[in-house]
């Protein structure tokens, strides 16, 4: 699955993009996050506070609850901005 | 569908919604919108905006405001354009135009646009100051209760 990381997710994480197999045993995105988070000090310094953080799977906002998939595309960043 | 653009380049607005006008004959209302990167901010001066943006996810979420917009308030015409990367104060960021029969629809078209964009559209802003410090800019809490106000 690839991880995209956008606006300072991605300044605290280091880059912008990681690809990594779907772990054993994780069939959410909340569970997701809490093993990414464990990665290393940046993605947990990005990830420690996820009410300021929203999510999209395959480009479709996601939720703690929402399911993942190997293929997907997982994408985090901070609320958007546009306009 | 309506037209939707997502770009690095600039672009005239004038010329964009001249292109508009005169697309169907009982077109009563135009209505536009042009979002600019302000020169100051409270007692900063503002030396640059830059846009960062989800390519893929970006224009499909923008398309799908447009045409729901084109839809729920039967607009005859319905353009957003939106850059994405650097740029300078006084530059045009997104332009909006809506055309209806009658000034309501193409009103409330605009505004239900740019308050579901400013919540939804995958676009975070950078903002350098011209004592060259620079941050993200944060989302505000009154855009996502205009946002909230089109819910049926």
């Amino acid at each position: 699955m690839t991880f995209l990381y956008f606006a300072w997710v991605r300044e605290r994480i280091g880059y912008g993009r990681e690809v990594h197999a779907l772990p054993d045993g994780i069939e959410t995105l909340g569970a997701l996050l809490d093993w990414l988070a464990l990665r290393s000090t940046g993605h947990e310094d990005a990830l420690k506070d996820r009410a300021k953080l929203r999510f999209a799977i395959n480009q479709t906002y996601a939720f703690a609850e929402s399911p993942v998939g190997d293929k997907d595309e997982i994408a985090i960043f901070p609320p958007v901005t546009g306009g | 569908m309506a037209i939707v653009r997502v770009q690095s380049a600039p672009f005239d607005p004038t010329a964009e919604i001249h292109a508009l006008s005169g697309e169907k004959d009982d077109t009563g209302g135009l209505v536009t919108f042009q979002g600019l990167v302000r020169a100051t901010d409270k007692s900063r001066r503002i030396e640059s905006l830059t846009l960062e943006h989800y390519p893929g996810m970006t224009e499909h979420v923008l398309q799908n405001i447009a045409d729901t917009a084109e839809s729920r308030f039967s607009l005859h015409r319905c353009l957003v354009i939106h850059r994405y990367g650097r740029m300078l104060p006084g530059e045009t960021i997104v332009l909006v135009a809506t055309a209806s029969a009658h000034r309501k629809a193409a009103f409330d078209g605009a505004c239900y646009i740019m308050d579901r964009l400013k919540t939804d559209v995958p676009f975070w802003k950078f903002e350098e100051s011209n004592d060259g410090r620079g941050h993200w800019v944060e989302a505000k809490l009154s855009d996502s209760k205009a946002a909230e106000r089109w819910q049926t």
